[in-house]
């Protein structure tokens, strides 16, 4: 650690920061140091490009769902494009964003930081599954250049193996292949999290942040192979006309939605709980105090991942699924609502008496918080067997996972970039710009997908591209937020972009936030630790009672070595 | 949260490395015996194909009984879990576990299917 250097430092450095020092970032120079690199932060780099790449690619697809839904009338694009609007939106947002997130970017950089760790255990497998990503991203983005798909996100058969014309296989070998990548890091992610922990870090004073993780990882290791496999079925059913799902060949189509939903209903988890790991580092640095409850939300996580593994069948209540195993998916599905319910009551309750903060990263924890609350309610309205058949594939259920994965997991992503930006890159964001843009974020997410409960409800399904006049209003005013949302989107893209070359120069730890990742310099140096760190105290150990509002001139909370 | 101490960034599980410095040998013989009874466990897999039960469902019970037997031996002496520490084995078990749930439920959908009639047929 970066100690007696630190106050020697030029007088426009703040102390802690490793800009004008031997950083991850400047140890190497040339296109190859980062191609080839097996530096975890580097890795996490090249994945945050990408994915925003993609994040903005998924976002142009949602901008003509949207453009679209303006008018009661099939107006602007006709019903077959509108079909690869939505199924390509779907695709790329869940498989090629949302799932490589907040894991592949944040949990890189920052698990062997926070465990006290050099690197991951295994770092050429790190950067193989960056290049399966690329290799899978290569081949949907061959299938989107030949014209895309129209099935769906959710590839369901007989469509997509016996009727779909589009590029079905390409579109799946790309799914397939970019599985491998998430498999790769949650084995990583284990063998680190086990094998690596600095000395005096048990497991329950690991930050849960890497709970959260290992409980992730599980998920992407026991759940993606399943999907790998069907999404193969589907491929050689097409192609060999193999009877597997398709009836007239002996086939159950139902069959289909087991196995996929046995892992895309995990998959969820695989998006959420990284951004409820977020969610209890932000929640205790912008209240200065032990989370309420650690260990229960440690296990909590745990129970998300296995339980949620038990609950698919309520994707299928009205698919011809039998009526006794969609009751007990029902119960099952309730079930989830407890260890969900557990981390949001311990957040609150961490609130109470703390001295809260409003920095943006805690702008986006806060609204985490109730529009997580929200999505997770209204899943339970989904999980009720009799209201499910009102409500299936209605607006409702595309509200519904909306608000837990744009405002669960988006918000939590976002909340978490602008947390560690200072850590990743050394630089400080234009703070009013991003409570700017957390506000517009908010407010056009809202905007954007309440109308939608409404419409839902009254009976709007999902996946047409014309509807009845009288939901015009609500599909209007869902239109106006998402285009306020690409807005607050793009804001963020720029004073981010922005800071890089000019931000004010970050301290080690600017929040005075405790954890490993913040006694080291910013940005970390490509070891991350001079020396092997002694963890001596639980996590989030904050000296409560006293207000200990952070002070960027304050040295970081290193000084001894 | 920290101190720093003088100690080498290393592994710490040195144990671990000496047990790793030893892997369990298995004598030749074990994988003819564990070859043999796969040929046979494939042969009566045959046999038993052709053979009725009585119930359809038992035909699948016994070749699923088959099958799972057949694996276990790969898994236990092909892939050394039964000579692997304790970590290991709960891994495996744990992916062992996770397809007994993927088909549990699969077939309390399918076994409980026809229970309550198809409504207007």
């Amino acid at each position: 650690m970066q100690t007696e250097v630190v106050t020697t430092n030029s007088e426009d450095a703040a102390p802690g920061n490793g800009l004008d020092r031997e950083n991850y970032i400047n140890a190497k120079h040339g296109i190859w140091s980062w191609l080839l690199t097996t530096d975890h932060k580097r890795i996490a780099i090249l994945y945050l490009i990408t994915i925003t790449l993609m994040f903005f690619l998924g976002g142009a697809f949602a901008a003509g769902v949207r453009l679209e839904l303006m008018t009661p009338k099939g107006d602007l694009v006709d019903s077959d494009a509108y079909n690869k609007l939505f199924t390509m939106h779907g695709i790329v947002m869940v498989f090629f964003f949302l799932i490589p997130s907040i894991p592949a970017v944040l949990g890189n950089f920052l698990i062997p930081i926070m465990i006290g760790a050099k690197d991951l255990a295994f770092p050429k497998i790190n950067l193989l599954s960056w290049y399966i990503y690329m290799a899978g991203a290569a081949f949907f983005m061959v299938a989107t250049l030949f014209g895309g798909v129209e099935t769906g996100w959710t590839f369901y058969t007989p469509y997509s193996t016996a009727f779909s014309h589009t590029n079905v296989i390409l579109a799946a070998v790309g799914i397939f292949i970019s599985g491998f990548s998430s498999i790769l890091t949650g084995l990583n992610f284990i063998v680190t999290i086990h094998k690596m922990r600095a000395p005096g870090l048990t497991w329950f004073r690991m930050p849960l942040f890497v709970w959260a993780h290992y409980a992730t990882s599980l998920i992407q290791i026991l759940g993606t192979p399943v999907v790998a496999v069907t999404i193969l079925m589907v491929a050689v059913e097409r192609l060999l006309k193999l009877g597997l799902f398709d009836p007239a060949l002996g086939g159950d189509p139902i069959l289909f939605q087991h196995l996929f939903w046995f892992y895309s209903h995990p998959a969820v988890y695989i998006m959420i709980l990284p951004g409820m790991g977020v969610m209890s580092e932000l929640i205790t640095a912008f209240t200065r105090k032990r989370v309420f409850g650690y260990e229960f939300i440690a296990i909590s996580s745990l129970a998300i991942a296995v339980v949620g593994f038990l609950v698919w069948g309520h994707h299928m209540f009205v698919s011809g699924q039998s009526t006794y195993a969609g009751m007990v998916f029902s119960a099952l599905s309730f079930l989830v609502a407890i260890p969900s319910a557990v981390k949001v009551f311990n957040w609150s309750a961490t609130l109470y008496k703390g001295s809260v903060s409003w920095e943006s990263p805690m702008m986006y924890a806060i609204g985490f918080i109730g529009l997580f609350t929200i999505g997770g309610l209204t899943g339970l309205f989904l999980a009720a067997m009799g209201l499910d058949i009102h409500m299936h594939d209605t607006y409702f259920v595309v509200a519904h996972f909306h608000y837990i994965m744009v405002g669960g997991a988006i918000f939590a992503y976002l909340g978490g970039i602008h947390f560690w930006w200072p850590k990743i890159t050394g630089r400080m964001y234009p703070e009013y710009w991003a409570r700017v843009a957390a506000v517009l974020v908010f407010a056009g997410f809202n905007l954007t997908f309440f109308p939608q409960f409404v419409v839902g409800y009254l009976g709007m399904p999902r996946r047409y591209h014309a509807y009845p006049d009288e939901f015009q209003v609500l599909n209007v005013m869902s239109t106006a937020g998402a285009s306020l949302l690409g807005i607050a989107y793009l804001i963020p893209m720029l004073y981010l972009t922005w800071s890089l070359f000019a931000g004010k120069k970050a301290p080690a730890n600017p929040w005075g936030a405790k954890g490993l990742e913040w006694t080291i310099q910013s940005p970390p140096t490509t070891f991350n630790f001079e020396h092997q760190p002694v963890v001596t105290e639980e996590a989030y150990a904050y000296a409560e009672g006293h207000d200990t509002t952070h002070d960027p001139a304050a040295p970081p909370a290193q000084a001894h070595a | 949260m920290t101190e720093t101490a003088a100690v080498p960034a290393e592994n710490h599980d040195s144990h671990e490395d000496h047990a790793h410095a030893h892997p369990h040998v298995v004598p030749v013989r074990t994988y003819i015996l564990v070859f043999l009874a796969l040929m046979f466990g494939t042969a009566i897999t045959v046999g038993a194909s052709y053979v009725d039960f009585g119930h359809s469902y038992l035909n699948n019970i016994v070749a699923l009984a088959i099958a799972f037997s057949k694996a276990a031996l790969v898994v236990l002496f092909f892939m050394h879990v039964k000579y692997s520490s304790k970590l290991t084995q709960l891994a495996v078990g744990s992916g062992f576990a996770f397809l007994v749930i993927l088909f549990f439920f699969v077939f309390a959908d399918y076994l409980t299917r026809g229970w309550l009639g198809t409504p207007g047929s």
